[in-house]
């Protein structure tokens, strides 16, 4: 892709002595002869347009690669605009991050999608991004909301959706108790709920470290320990994983013991989008006081070797048209205020007032004590 | 040995050792030097929780190995000695358990045990045993089947008990294998991934895991790098003891060119044959079966829906998943050819130096073994900064998928061929030179014809290697697909019934392709009828 060798923070010291070695080693490996460089190795869009540029975008793996409505919104930008747009997946968020920090200045692609709130300060401190604000913000053309642009003060990235994670509950568990489902963190460590939640790991799971950082909103600096002492004596389950939890402790999906789970406040629209059999109502609720707000941004990555089509690119990242694919494939909602949510969400998706965050600076600063401590406290 | 010509030694060993070289030493080196220095050693050196997971990482691998070799040599003997109907789906049933992705197996291992072993030390320990039971039945089993049976009924005849034959005859002379299993299953449980996080207790950590936690949830790349090698410091000392020990007990014997297997005749010997293959297979078949259920299951009672909507696009109107059964098939298969082809050439090449060669083919045996003991983290990490750069900018090619895999194979292939190879008697090239050939046609002309069936084994082992590997796939980037594991891995992450059972679909499909893989390769393997060979 960069064809460009800049000298970025880890550029390496090896230079050409090492690279003609690699070739020549690889020649005589016969491993060059695999690399029938055609159209494999570009992972191409079926954009058959005879345009001249392409950007790569890189995203997280749950970013759909191919073959869904988001993937034919970029082909239509694609075809509009002579740029072809190339999917990288990188890994989950943090692997993607790393990646992209180690490579600062020669980046694998052109623009970066996913990197959330609590990882932004780590992506600006390293550099990861060219600074840009999407034209239609800065003319004012496309509205969103001031929280989110307020984090991006200098167009350090753009934000581009976001979404919440809540604790989520199994509606009929509690109905046919006749017990109402908690509502606060407080509720959570009284003993009718005793032995109700499973929470995920917070140094391994990222709604893990998100319920952790919500804590910590509520009971600030010095108190959250000891809410997750009291939560820990009302039998909160911790596995490493949201798979397992949802899926193996959870009893509405996984059919294991556990009533409440720390999810999304999109899971419900999702069970019922993606139930089997299907069905037209939610089997989940959301406990709203829970919630804390995780934004992603995207960004032209530095050192592009295409930073205009990267630019455009994130003009359209941010465009009606893109926008309103979001909720329906990556069960996020758009930051662009005029899209309007398909109706599952406008049902059963719940979005807080007030979701809780915290100032990325702080969560990057204090991010390994935090879970550190945490870890100390719940899981030692 | 010695009088064969340096060219050839040379000729043989150049391409494995390139391609260890620039795909495995350079990435791995590049970060290291990168990202070490005096406070990511001091950081992590000076946490106490560096050697509290040293510790548990080292004692969870010693006991995890210790109790795979002496469950292992049942099954191993059984399958390797004994015909019975249903020996080769099997051998096709523990090789799916130990190369299927954790995160499919993980799952479906847990259906083994009792609630109250779910996430504690001994689940992740019955998994290490359960999924690791192929590489001793493999490794084990190749040497085991051909080993002549003289000497055994030699001994019968003159009053050995069936125990004296075991223990005095038959274990010494599989000595170098159940080495070489050790060795191999150490690795694989010292590097523990994805059972560790599937099924240990939550903050339970493999250095592995750690490596994994600080280089891409926490964002220290140095601290990463440094536990890596410690981790990779701690094995390189193993592989060569391993090395070692494997020459010190290997004894030159007439090898039998195929596995002297025949059915069981006494009553006594249908009962230990029933027994262990009986538990062998409830072992084996567990889980897979779980996948199969799993399948059909939802939240509200059975469906056939995740079968039947497996071809189609929407999932619901308008709605696309993304994921393409049929496309990740095929990525997948195309990964494996390519893997296997790699793995097979460069493992042939590096068996028959390694046996030629004295000093430098230990060096070499050794080097094949490395990837293995390295963290996936740091290597994936490591080619992304070294191969950034025309003329080697080779980030997100798309063969980089195989090569990885084919890091992971080669030593599976080595294995399995140098432990026939260093048993062919030098008696046989010694007469072959006496009847007038060169040196290097002699040594050829006697040990090549071992080569091929320990190799066609190997290559069904990478292929299947390939085909289930998931932690260095996801850690490369990518691009133009997924592979099997990696679409199982998005559709079992995501909320929804209909996803989670495709997801298991998807991961009884791949479970099928590599039973049906090997079963193949052993119905080839063993001819009903003894060929004599040249």
């Amino acid at each position: 892709m960069s064809e460009t060798p800049v000298s970025g923070r880890f550029a390496h010291r090896f230079g050409g002595r090492w690279s003609a070695l690699g070739v020549a080693v690889a020649l005589a490996v016969g491993l060059a002869a695999c690399g029938s460089d055609d159209d494999a190795s570009t992972g191409a869009t079926d954009i058959s347009s005879a345009s001249t540029d392409s950007v790569t975008l890189v995203t997280y793996d749950s970013f759909p690669d191919a073959n869904t409505s988001l993937n034919d919104a970029l082909a239509e930008f694609g075809a509009e605009n002579g740029i072809e747009v190339d999917i990288l997946v990188a890994g989950d968020t943090g692997t993607m991050l790393s990646k992209a920090s180690l490579t600062a200045g020669n980046p694998e692609g052109d623009v970066m999608w996913g990197v959330d709130n609590a990882s932004l300060s780590r992506a600006i401190d390293d550099e990861v991004f060219e600074p840009y604000v999407a034209r239609a913000i800065a003319d004012g053309t496309i509205d969103i909301a001031p929280e989110f642009l307020d984090l991006v003060p200098n167009g350090e990235a753009t934000p581009v959706d976001y979404g919440d994670v809540c604790v989520n509950y199994d509606i009929d568990w509690y109905a046919e108790r006749n017990l109402d489902p908690p509502t606060s963190f407080t509720d959570l460590t009284d003993p009718a709920y005793a032995g109700q939640l499973v929470v995920q790991n917070a140094a391994t799971s990222s709604p893990g470290l998100a319920f952790l950082l919500a804590t910590i909103h509520e009971y600030g600096l010095e108190g959250w320990q000891d809410y997750w002492s009291r939560l820990g004596q009302n039998g909160v389950e911790v596995v490493d994983s949201w798979n397992q939890a949802y899926y193996e402790r959870f009893t509405w999906a996984g059919g294991g013991p556990t009533p409440m789970v720390v999810s999304y406040g999109s899971s419900p629209p999702a069970e019922v989008i993606f139930a089997e059999p299907p069905r037209d109502d939610a089997p989940t609720g959301v406990i709203e006081d829970t919630c804390f707000r995780q934004v992603e941004f995207a960004g032209v990555l530095r050192g592009t070797d295409a930073p205009d089509a990267a630019r455009v690119l994130v003009d359209f990242l941010i465009s009606d048209r893109f926008q309103r694919e979001l909720a329906l494939n990556l069960f996020v909602y758009p930051t662009n205020q005029a899209v309007d949510l398909p109706q599952e969400f406008v049902d059963f998706a719940v979005v807080p007032e007030t979701s809780r965050t915290l100032d990325p600076t702080l969560i990057d600063a204090e991010r390994s004590t935090w879970i550190d401590e945490w870890t100390e406290l719940v899981l030692g | 040995m010695n009088r064969l010509p340096r060219w050839l030694l040379v000729a043989l060993a150049i391409g494995p050792a390139a391609g260890l070289l620039v795909f495995f030493a350079w990435p791995f080196v590049t970060l290291a030097v990168e990202a070490v220095n005096a406070s990511s050693v001091g950081d992590t050196l000076g946490r106490a929780s560096t050697w509290e997971v040293l510790w548990f990482t080292a004692w969870q691998a010693v006991v995890s190995t210790i109790a795979t070799i002496v469950i292992g040599l049942a099954p191993a003997y059984v399958l390797a000695r004994f015909d019975f109907r249903g020996r080769t789906v099997l051998v096709g049933l523990l090789t799916a358990m130990f190369v299927l992705p954790t995160v499919v197996m993980g799952a479906a291992f847990l259906a083994l045990l009792p609630d109250s072993l779910d996430r504690t030390v001994w689940a992740v320990l019955g998994a290490h045993v359960v999924f690791n039971l192929a590489v001793v039945v493999r490794v084990v089993g190749s040497l085991w089947g051909h080993l002549p049976t003289d000497m055994e009924a030699a001994a019968a005849t003159l009053g050995a008990s069936r125990w004296q034959v075991a223990t005095q005859i038959s274990l010494p002379l599989v000595r170098p294998a159940v080495t070489a299993a050790a060795t191999i299953v150490f690795l694989f449980t010292f590097t523990s991934y994805g059972v560790i996080r599937i099924l240990g207790a939550p903050g339970t950590r493999t250095i592995e895991v750690e490596v994994w936690r600080r280089a891409t949830q926490l964002g220290d790349i140095g601290g990463a790098a440094v536990l890596a090698l410690l981790q990779l410091a701690v094995l390189v000392g193993l592989v060569w003891w391993s090395g070692v020990a494997q020459r010190r007990h290997a004894q030159a014997i007439g090898l039998l060119p195929v596995a002297a297997r025949r059915r069981p005749r006494r009553g006594g010997e249908r009962r230990i044959v029933g027994v262990v293959a009986g538990a062998t297979l409830v072992v084996a078949a567990t889980p897979l079966v779980a996948l199969v259920v799993r399948s059909f299951a939802t939240p509200t009672g059975w469906s056939t829906a995740a079968w039947t909507g497996l071809g189609r696009a929407e999932i619901r109107p308008g709605i696309r998943t993304g994921v393409d059964p049929v496309d990740a098939t095929f990525n997948s298969l195309v990964n494996a050819a390519w893997a296997t082809a790699i793995a097979v050439v460069i493992g042939a090449l590096a068996s028959l130096a390694i046996v030629a060669a004295g000093r430098a083919g230990r060096a070499l045996d050794g080097g094949l073994m490395l990837p293995l003991a390295t963290s996936a983290v740091t290597i994936g990490f490591g080619m992304l900064i070294t191969f950034d750069t025309d003329p080697v900018d080779w980030r997100a090619s798309w063969w980089l998928v195989p090569v990885g895999h084919a890091l992971i194979a080669v030593p599976f292939v080595v294995r399995t061929c140098v432990a026939v190879l260093r048993s062919v008697d030098p008696a046989m090239t010694n007469a072959a030179a006496t009847l007038g050939a060169s040196p290097t046609r002699a040594w050829l002309a006697t040990i090549v014809p071992f080569l091929w069936r320990p190799l066609a084994a190997g290559g069904a082992l990478a292929a299947a290697i390939s085909l289930g590997e998931f932690g260095a796939t996801s850690l490369l980037s990518r691009s133009g697909g997924e592979t099997m594991p990696i679409a199982i891995e998005q559709l079992l992450g995501r909320t929804g019934s209909v996803l989670q059972a495709q997801g298991f679909v998807l991961a009884t499909l791949l479970a099928a392709t590599t039973v049906i893989l090997v079963v193949v390769v052993e119905r080839f393997q063993s001819p009903p009828t003894r060929r004599s060979r040249p």
